[in-house]
């Protein structure tokens, strides 16, 4: 396996959508190449990392409906048919 | 207007990050049923409840997708509207939160179509290279701390949102609705309009990219 075959299967393979000889393919592709070991990290982390920078606020009260907004929605399902 | 939303679609469930924001939590299951009655009935209490309820989350839904508050608050208005009108067609098949949240990201997604594009990086700018005997062109280096130590700072937050929003758009919605909003292949592959195999593809490269893009400040232990 190369490098770049590696890369390329590297969702399925966290995914867990190999079949056992594919994945015994990544393991051992893994424990022979440390550039693969932190491509795989960093992809991993940049995941996490994404979900978590984009679910985290500064609100002071994470969820709560601006008035405004509010007062909006009530006023346009007034004037709704 | 039709809701897509197909019986069994799920949540992909996320390990090892911090829980309560990405499960529906249950106190308001119960009051699903009362609240349900109530809109049909039309009631103006029973829809100040449901908006009083829902919008916050919906609005970081839209927020996430949209990346423009204005835009974000009129998705949100749009959802509630349409969901109004689809309600006679909404027999509990899902809790009315999760039916929420799939119409406000519709509600987003169409917005997103109207939209100018911007100037773009080509993904593939941002996507690894190798040489030709397949090794990495440039070796990849681990980073310098992991993401619960660069999570606690603001500054790493944001940069990491900068680099979303720096992937192309197309790239940036599947990351969203793949790895934040927790969406199914499926049901993403319903909402963009694509296949299966390409939300896959597109949702592999957004992850390289964002890789790409954050590398440069996390490998040199920046943040």
């Amino acid at each position: 396996m190369t490098c770049r075959e590696f890369v390329e299967f590297l969702a399925d393979y966290l995914d867990g959508a190999l079949t056992s000889d594919e994945s015994g393919r990544f393991d051992r592709h893994l424990a022979a190449c440390p550039s693969c070991v932190a491509y795989m990290k960093g992809y991993r982390d940049a995941i996490r990392l994404g979900q978590a920078a984009l679910l985290s606020t500064d609100e002071p009260v994470p969820g709560a409906v601006p008035e405004k907004l509010l007062e909006a929605i009530l006023r346009a399902r007034e004037s709704a048919p | 207007m039709e809701i897509p939303y197909a019986a069994g679609a799920t949540r992909t469930p996320r390990a090892s990050l911090p829980p309560a924001v990405s499960t529906l939590e249950d106190p308001d299951r119960d009051d699903d049923a009362a609240l349900l009655a109530g809109l049909r009935a039309r009631q103006p209490a029973a829809f100040e409840r449901w908006v009083r309820r829902e919008a916050g989350r919906l609005l970081g839904v839209a927020r996430r997708l949209l990346r423009n508050e204005d835009d974000a608050r009129e998705a949100v208005q749009e959802a509630f509207l349409s969901a109004l009108r689809a309600l006679p067609q909404f027999h509990g098949e899902a809790r009315l939160s999760t039916w929420m949240h799939r119409i406000v990201v519709n509600a987003a997604l169409m917005r997103l179509r109207t939209r100018r594009r911007k100037p773009e990086q080509p993904i593939e700018d941002l996507l690894p290279a190798f040489l030709a005997d397949g090794h990495h062109a440039a070796h990849p280096c681990e980073w310098a701390l992991s993401p619960e130590a660069l999570l606690g700072r603001e500054e790493t937050r944001r940069l990491v949102r900068e680099a979303i929003d720096h992937l192309p758009e197309s790239a940036r919605v599947v990351l969203v609705l793949r790895d934040v909003e927790e969406l199914d292949t499926t049901t993403v592959a319903g909402l963009l309009g694509i296949s299966a195999g390409a939300v896959k593809v597109r949702l592999h490269r957004a992850r390289q990219a964002l890789r790409a893009l954050l590398d440069p400040h996390l490998r040199r232990g920046d943040l």
